[in-house]
């Protein structure tokens, strides 16, 4: 079976898609949606991957290599708020987030 | 690695499950959250979840569908007025990593520099973020240090001159003038 771009543009859509379900449906626990952040930048990274290859052309993969860093740099500095948040209120339930003033 | 872009598949994997993935489990295993706690709110946005998902999956379906009714007529050829794909005359027959290690240092090299600094603002922050002193802990201050003065450490007291009682008759003259008590560390 020939496997055609049609083929990653569907997966990185149902990627994108799954993610997305991920946010909405999971409200009580900020790890899960730092996750499903890091699938979304990964199904777009996928479609970057497969127009760059059907093209013929190398920026797109350059393009993967930014994506990445900032998906990196991003999931750090949200996993060290989270430990921060961990330390001061001593659960990660996204209910608990109400109040504005420390 | 279908796509033949190799060094990129390697790369996602190594960082997806050496960095990421490793972050991820260490900060589950810091915090235990209770698992039970995750479960209740589950059915109670489903509803909305799956709207939401169902909208965005159709949305895309259709922007692949009409994309793709436009790319039977001219099929996969490049657009007339998209510039022509940069470095694939000269780096064809070079190896992928190879080819993106040329079009990285030296078309990119200003993004590569920008994405360095990203990650040590990331490292900074994470640091900062995270970082607790030990009130217990023993340290020099070198601001201290320098800052202090000679009236800091030694107090220079006036007093009257003290004579000793004149039992010996030989030492009398000793005691004799302004006295000067040193004081360590006032």
């Amino acid at each position: 079976m020939n496997v055609t771009l049609a083929h990653y543009l569907t997966l990185g859509s149902m990627l994108f898609a799954l993610s997305i379900v991920g946010i909405f449906l999971n409200r009580k626990n900020l790890i899960v949606i730092l996750m499903a952040i890091e699938l979304e930048l990964l199904s777009v990274n996928m479609n970057f991957v497969a127009f760059s290859h059907y093209l013929g052309d190398m920026q797109g993969q350059l393009f993967v290599f930014f994506i990445l860093t900032v998906a990196a740099a991003e999931s750090a500095i949200g996993l060290a708020i989270l430990v921060l948040l961990f330390r001061n209120r001593s659960n990660i339930s996204i209910d608990a987030l109400n109040t504005l003033k420390g | 690695m279908l796509l033949d872009a190799e060094f990129l598949s390697i790369t996602l994997v190594l960082v997806y499950v050496g960095a990421v993935m490793v972050l991820f489990l260490f900060v589950v295993m810091m915090l235990d959250v209770s698992v039970d706690a995750i479960r209740v709110g589950f059915w109670k946005h489903f509803p909305l979840a799956a709207t939401l998902g169902a909208v965005v999956s159709l949305e895309l379906a259709g922007v692949l569908m009409g994309g793709f009714r436009i790319g039977v007529a001219r099929p996969m050829a490049l657009p007339e007025g998209l510039p022509t794909p940069q470095g694939i005359e000269s780096l064809g027959n070079l190896s992928n990593t190879k080819a993106l290690g040329i079009l990285l240092y030296s078309n990119y090299l200003f993004p590569v520099e920008i994405a360095a600094v990203i990650l040590l603002v990331a490292i900074v922050a994470a640091i900062a973020l995270t970082l607790r002193s030990r009130k217990d802990s023993k340290y020099q201050d070198p601001g201290e240090q320098i800052k202090v003065k000679a009236s800091d450490r030694l107090k220079i007291v006036k007093m009257a001159a003290v004579i000793d009682e004149p039992s010996l008759p030989v030492q009398a003259g000793v005691a004799e003038g302004g006295a000067v008590a040193e004081k360590p560390k006032s």
